[in-house]
């Protein structure tokens, strides 16, 4: 953290700095950083993808896609151009994996995992990319793999996850219609009180057929926490004791908390002028 | 049986056996028609989603046997908003007016959260004055939710003086934040990058005497319920729960600190400088209701305890970050017409500078830009730990607001203590886990 009295942002350009490049992917953010950007946190470590930087990561994996492209108008950051036509097109944004050393007690717990997994028999594969951003450390695993997952971290004495704070879900598909690669994900966040760590874990499902294994077995609190993803993303959950709407009526037809899903609303009248309903308004973002 | 009374008992054939719908009075009248060789092994009541001992629009579906519960079962989503869905349809800042509905009970400690969240994901720190004023305004809630827990309890379990008084020191408590926050509930106060607004001249004098009235009444509450001899019978040794059930369904709060796990957020990763207060985490070890209702009844009184030490800690300040594309542009004021943009503001964007203007507009239409990534906050609610699940893909609004309510979690519970006991007991349980159904459903 910079001091009390001030931001990160206190010397940049308004219509620059350390917001445009946290838009861009981890390539362009080491570039700028090189280049005298904003320091990392301390504690933390810099996420410089490279190649070999992956291979030598414990866990392999390949990049996720990036969600969407952002692009001209209001947004529009980096350059002199405050028109708001600038017809500036920004990368999507994908979670960069990190790089070793992770730094703080990160490294130590993938290596923990990563020698739970040999002794259980789990393909090192499990956990895709590992993302470490703003001091929270997020494995991307398998969705197949994220039940024996689970049981390894709560069941390994040196990693104790004991609790499992929240399931739930994000839809990551893009409001412009641009192509996002398994946008639908679901987040779990696990609590070690043995060791006093937090993690995530997270896996990118194609909306066409959702389907990941339960953890109710390992974890019983999931159970309501999968009902409500099922409800609210139409995620289905293997395996799960009984996958039925909690929060919705039981006859209720789609998923709400999906991107395609509306909002909903009605038009508001107000001294004469018509509001439209919230998901209908300008959107600057 | 008078058939014109609308209230007495009713019953119709469905295909799932003979429904009868009571309204309490009537059991004779039920007694009289339920045929004993008929319905010798098992019967399902509803309760809810309108009973006065649910705690809120809680459905509950209770198997009998006898007096004895086989199965319970709660059915909840009868007080569902959609604000995590709607909050993707508004800048950072209006979320603040969502999230502090949900929980209507610790609005401040949702707005807390949502707000450590953003900030996470700016990479900003909030004043130490705004942290300070954030700690004392949490626990004032903390007192208030903590007294409506006894209050409904109470009433619930029949002990009505309970109701009146607790509700009587609460009125103390939303007075209190009246004063200091502009709202009784639902306040809007702590803002992404710091508060809305600092607090009246006098709000010191203020809170100390509400210490002072609140030091003289508490005792009462040991001489109403704690030591007495039906409150003990009814909670004691009741909707057990030890603390390898509370980790396996999730329960954070009193319930998991009854079962002698002393895990407080305020302590074990402290947020808001709570590091720097000086209060002790209750605990117990019999893992019941009692247990559960003495811990409640003492965090109020080490609540109290921080109020004082904030008192003590807060010093003049600014309450906003220093960065003016984060924070609100204008600092609200009382003028004739009520609140508002103060005076001065109002003349310089409309007199004398453009740009203050275009920034007053830009960041009041458009909102302040959060760089993409997701983060998870937690705080130490008075019911458990409470997180938020923000992400954002570098736009102005969120991509998506996942609240982890304690009160939804510790619900799961509601089983795991009431099976095999009587059904009286349920009430009992459901009252020591004092979900809010607000939070529950979301």
């Amino acid at each position: 953290m910079t001091e009390p009295t001030g931001t990160s942002k206190d010397d940049q350009e308004p219509t620059g700095g350390t917001q445009s490049s946290a838009e861009e992917s981890g390539a362009a953010q080491a570039e700028h950083r090189a280049a005298g950007g904003t320091e990392p946190e301390a504690g933390e470590v810099e996420q410089t993808p490279d190649p070999t930087g992956i291979a030598a990561a414990p866990e392999g994996g390949t990049r996720l896609a990036p969600t969407r492209e952002r692009s001209g108008m209001f947004g529009v950051r980096g350059s002199g151009d405050t028109s708001g036509f600038g017809g500036l097109r920004l990368p999507g944004y994908a979670p960069a994996p990190a790089e070793r050393p992770y730094g703080g007690w990160f490294d130590e717990l993938a290596d923990e995992l990563a020698e739970a997994f040999d002794r259980r028999g789990i393909a090192r594969s499990a956990v895709r990319q590992i993302t470490i951003d703003r001091g929270e450390i997020t494995f991307y695993v398998e969705p197949q793999r994220i039940l024996e997952v689970c049981r390894a971290l709560r069941d390994e004495p040196d990693l104790r996850f004991e609790l499992c704070s929240s399931v739930s879900g994000v839809d990551y598909t893009a409001p412009d219609g641009a192509e996002v690669d398994q946008p639908l994900h679901v987040v779990y966040h696990l609590l070690s009180m043995t060791w006093r760590r937090r993690i995530r874990l997270e896996v990118a499902l194609d909306p066409a057929d959702p389907h990941v294994p339960s953890v109710v077995s390992v974890y019983p609190t999931a159970d309501w926490h999968e009902r409500e993803t099922w409800d609210m993303f139409g995620v289905v959950f293997d395996g799960h004791p009984a996958l039925t709407r909690i929060l919705m009526p039981d006859d209720w037809q789609g998923h709400p908390q999906r991107k395609d899903y509306p909002l909903g609303g009605i038009p508001v009248e107000y001294k004469g002028a018509e509001i439209p309903p919230p998901d209908e308004r300008r959107a600057y973002s | 049986m008078s058939t014109t009374d609308p209230y007495s008992a009713q019953e119709r054939e469905t295909t799932e056996g003979t429904v009868y719908t009571v309204t309490g009075g009537d059991w004779d009248e039920l007694l009289d028609s339920v045929s004993t060789d008929e319905h010798d092994d098992r019967i399902v009541i509803n309760m809810g989603p309108q009973h006065p001992s649910t705690h809120g629009v809680l459905r509950l579906v209770l198997e009998l046997e006898g007096e004895t519960v086989t199965q319970a079962r709660s059915v909840i989503g009868y007080l569902h908003t959609g604000i995590e869905k709607n909050c993707e349809y508004r800048t950072w800042t209006q979320g603040v007016t969502f999230v502090t509905r949900m929980d209507y009970l610790a609005p401040l400690f949702n707005e807390a959260a949502y707000c450590l969240g953003v900030e996470k994901l700016l990479d900003v720190e909030v004043p130490r004055r705004a942290q300070l004023i954030r700690v004392l305004l949490m626990e004032i809630n903390r007192i208030g939710s903590h007294l409506v827990c006894l209050a409904t309890g109470g009433m619930e379990l029949g002990a009505l003086t309970g109701m009146t008084a607790g509700f009587r020191e609460r009125e103390e408590v939303l007075h209190l934040l009246e004063y200091l926050t502009g709202l009784r509930m639902n306040h809007a106060f702590i803002r992404p990058g710091g508060l809305a607004q600092d607090l009246p001249e006098d709000w010191k004098e203020k809170v100390l005497d509400f210490v002072k009235v609140m030091k003289s009444r508490l005792p009462d509450y040991d001489n109403l319920l704690t030591g007495q001899p039906i409150w003990k019978q009814r909670l004691e040794g009741v909707g057990y729960l030890p603390v390898d059930g509370c980790l396996a369904l999730g329960a954070t709060g009193p319930i998991l600190r009854s079962a002698g796990l002393a895990w407080d957020l305020r302590k074990i990763e402290p947020y808001s400088s709570y590091e720097e207060f000086e209060f002790e985490v209750p605990t117990a070890t019999e893992a019941d209701c009692y247990a559960r209702y003495r811990l409640r009844v003492a965090e109020i009184h080490e609540s109290l305890k921080i109020i004082e030490q904030a008192c003590a800690k807060i010093e003049p300040g600014s309450v906003m970050v220093e960065d003016r594309k984060i924070a609100w542009p204008a600092q609200l004021s009382i003028g004739s017409d009520g609140m508002g943009n103060s005076l001065e503001h109002v003349r310089k964007i409309m007199g004398q500078s453009m740009e203050s203007l275009i920034h007053h507009f830009k960041l009041v239409t458009e909102g302040f830009h959060v760089p993409p990534g997701q983060v998870y906050s937690t705080v130490e609610s008075p019911r458990g730990e409470l997180g938020y699940h923000l992400v954002s893909d570098g736009g102005t609004r969120p991509v998506r607001v996942h609240v982890r309510d304690p009160s939804f979690v510790n619900l799961q519970t509601m089983p795991a203590m009431s099976e095999g006991g009587m059904v009286a007991d349920v009430i009992a349980a459901v009252a020591s886990i004092d979900p809010v159904m607000g939070g529950v459903d979301r």
